[in-house]
C-alpha cells in the first residue's frame, strides 16, 4: 500500500498532553481502556468454556488456575472493567438521546460512573465468596 | 460549488461510503450486552468455582445456553466494531492499518466460534 505523499499539511487538533487532566476526560480514556482490556479479557471466558467442553479433567485444571490468587486478581479486575465499561456505555446512551450535556450533569454522571462499578464489583464478589 | 453528484446526495453517505451503520451497530450490540449482562451475572453466581457436572447441567438448559450464545455473538460483534475504531484512530500507516483490521476480524470471529462451539458441545453433552 503506498502512502499518500500529497497529503496536505493540515493543522492538527491539540493532543491529549495539552490538557490538564479532568475527571470526564479520564472517564473517556478509561472507557476505551476497559473496552480494549475486555477485548483480550474475553479470552479467559472463551478458554473456560472450551475447557468445560473438553471434559472434567482439563476443566478442573483451568478452574484451579482461575481460583488461584493470581487468577482471582485477574477475574476481579475483569469484573471491574466490565462494570466500568457498562456504566460508561449507559452514559453514552444518555448522551445519544441528547440528554445530560449540562456541565454539572456531566460531572455528576462521571462521579456515579466511578463509584457504581466499584460497588457492583464488590457486591458480585461478596456473593460469590458467600456461596463458597 | 459542490462536487457531489445527485446520486451521492441521495445516498448521503459521504466520502467513507458508509453512513451511521457502524455507530448504530455499536449501540445495538451495546444495548444487547447491557441486557444480557443480567444473565451473565446470574450465570456467574451459579457457576463460579462449581464442578464440571454443575456447569454441564446449567448449559443443558436450552434457555441458558441460548442466552449465553447470544451474549457471545453480541459481544464479539461489539468488540470487533470497537477495536476497529481504536485501530483507525491510532494506526495511520495504510498497510499496518489494513493488516490490523483483518486480524481484528479473525480474532473476534475465532472467539465467537470457540464460544459457540463449546457452548453447543456442552449443551448437547460433552
Ligand atoms: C456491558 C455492556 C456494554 C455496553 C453498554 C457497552 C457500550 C459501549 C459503547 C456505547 C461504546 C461506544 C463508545 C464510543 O462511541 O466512544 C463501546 C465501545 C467499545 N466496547 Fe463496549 N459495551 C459493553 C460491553 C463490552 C464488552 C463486554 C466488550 C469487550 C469484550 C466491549 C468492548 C468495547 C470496545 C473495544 C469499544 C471501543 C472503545 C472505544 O472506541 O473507545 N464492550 N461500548
Amino acid at each position: 500500500m503506498g502512502e499518500n505523499k500529497l497529503r496536505a499539511a493540515r493543522p492538527l487538533s491539540p493532543h491529549l498532553q495539552i490538557y490538564s487532566p479532568m475527571l470526564t476526560m479520564m472517564m473517556s480514556i478509561v472507557h476505551r481502556l476497559t473496552g480494549v482490556g475486555l477485548y483480550f479479557g474475553i479470552l479467559i471466558f472463551a478458554w473456560w468454556l472450551m475447557a468445560a467442553a473438553s471434559g472434567p479433567e482439563y476443566f478442573n485444571f483451568v478452574n484451579d488456575l482461575l481460583g488461584s490468587t493470581l487468577g482471582l486478581i485477574v477475574l476481579v479486575l475483569c469484573t471491574w472493567a466490565f462494570f466500568h465499561h457498562m456504566c460508561g456505555g449507559i452514559r453514552h446512551f444518555i448522551w445519544d438521546f441528547g440528554k445530560g450535556f449540562g456541565l454539572d450533569t456531566v460531572e455528576l454522571m462521571a462521579k456515579i460512573g466511578v463509584v457504581t462499578p466499584i460497588i457492583l464489583t464488590a457486591l458480585v464478589w461478596f456473593f460469590i465468596c458467600q456461596a463458597g | 460549488m459542490s462536487y457531489r453528484t445527485p446520486l451521492s446526495n441521495v445516498k448521503g453517505l459521504g466520502t467513507a461510503n458508509e453512513g451511521s451503520e457502524h455507530f448504530w451497530r455499536q449501540r445495538i450490540t451495546g444495548v444487547a450486552n447491557l441486557i444480557l449482562s443480567v444473565f451473565v451475572v446470574f450465570a456467574a453466581f451459579q457457576l463460579a468455582g462449581e464442578s464440571h457436572s454443575t456447569v454441564k447441567q446449567f448449559f443443558a438448559n436450552p434457555l441458558y445456553v441460548s442466552l449465553a450464545i447470544a451474549f457471545v455473538l453480541s459481544t464479539t460483534y461489539h468488540m470487533r466494531l470497537g477495536m476497529q475504531v481504536v485501530i483507525e484512530d491510532y494506526v495511520h500507516n495504510e498497510g499496518s492499518k489494513i493488516l490490523l483490521l483483518i486480524l481484528n476480524t479473525f480474532f473476534t470471529a475465532f472467539v465467537a466460534l470457540a464460544g459457540v462451539v463449546s457452548l453447543l458441545k456442552l449443551s448437547f453433552g460433552a
